[in-house]
């Protein structure tokens, strides 16, 4: 199987990659969401001790 | 161990997604494990909201709240994969099946426990209010497990948990339950990010909090 035919997915490519970037967006957005916010809390905090 | 874990997650999900080589069916590989986990977590979420109804336990609390995002997320994934699958073999994005229906109804619970929690300030009192909400919508989770043999509609029947053997071949069935696995994996990393958060926010006062961020370690 070439690297074509894998990206083509019998035809089913558009499909099949819209679901797996959309999942790995998503994924992706829960870890680094709370991490930014984490260090959002810090910076915040650290502004109101001064 | 982040790291490990990370790397872990990474391989368990990297592998089986280029191990079967196929065509529309391939979106089930992260279908079902979403579908699975949107039940899954919901359960977690109603049972740590229990738990901090009862108990009044603080993390329990979080745990419950911190949940709903992810939970959320692995539903819309669901949702959003299933109606990519649909269109090619289907012929249509979405029908108001048994199945998909309540598993939209799933998506407006979380979004109704995040809502809520939102609009009330005092986190003790908007955690109980959750839990509460939490709850009453585990009647949804039996529905929605048991929608495809209940009404026979366009959504096809379990081909995994089935008492007998399942009719999913085994070489696409180990990459299925890696998957499961990996998402499972994923949810800890994701809940323990979570949590993090909102026990700093809910602690701001506290004596442990303000030593850390003297200290600014992150």
């Amino acid at each position: 199987m070439s690297l074509q035919e894998f990206f083509a997915m019998g035809g089913y490519g558009l499909y099949v990659w819209t679901s797996y970037g959309l999942t790995f967006v998503v994924l992706l957005a829960n870890i680094i969401i709370p991490v930014i916010q984490r260090k959002q809390f810090f910076v915040n905090a650290l502004k109101k001790k001064r | 161990m982040l790291l490990t874990a990370a790397g872990l997650y990474g391989g368990l999900y990297l592998a089986p997604a280029d191990y079967q080589q196929g065509d529309s069916y391939r979106i089930i590989y992260i279908h079902v494990p979403s579908a699975w986990m949107s039940l899954f977590i919901y359960m977690v979420m109603a049972i740590a909201g229990a738990i901090g109804l009862i108990w009044r336990i603080k993390l329990a609390e979080i745990v419950a709240i911190s949940s709903a995002p992810i939970g959320a997320s692995f539903t819309f994934i669901a949702l959003f994969t299933g109606s990519l699958w649909g269109k090619p073999m289907w012929g249509t994005w979405w029908v108001w099946d048994a199945r998909l229906t309540s598993e939209l109804i799933l998506l407006f619970l979380y979004l109704g426990v995040i809502g809520l929690y939102g609009a009330i300030d005092d986190k003790r009192v908007a955690s109980k209010a959750v839990a509460i909400l939490a709850l009453v919508g585990v009647v949804n989770i039996p529905v929605i497990h048991y929608s495809v043999e209940w009404w026979n509609t366009l959504h096809q029947g379990p081909t995994v948990t089935k008492m007998d053997k399942p009719s999913i071949h085994v070489s696409m069935l180990i990459p299925l339950l890696l998957m499961a696995l990996s998402f499972k994996l994923y949810y800890l990393i994701a809940l323990i990010q979570r949590v993090r958060v909102e026990l700093l926010q809910r602690e701001r006062n506290s004596q442990w909090v303000k030593a850390m961020v003297l200290e600014n370690k992150q």
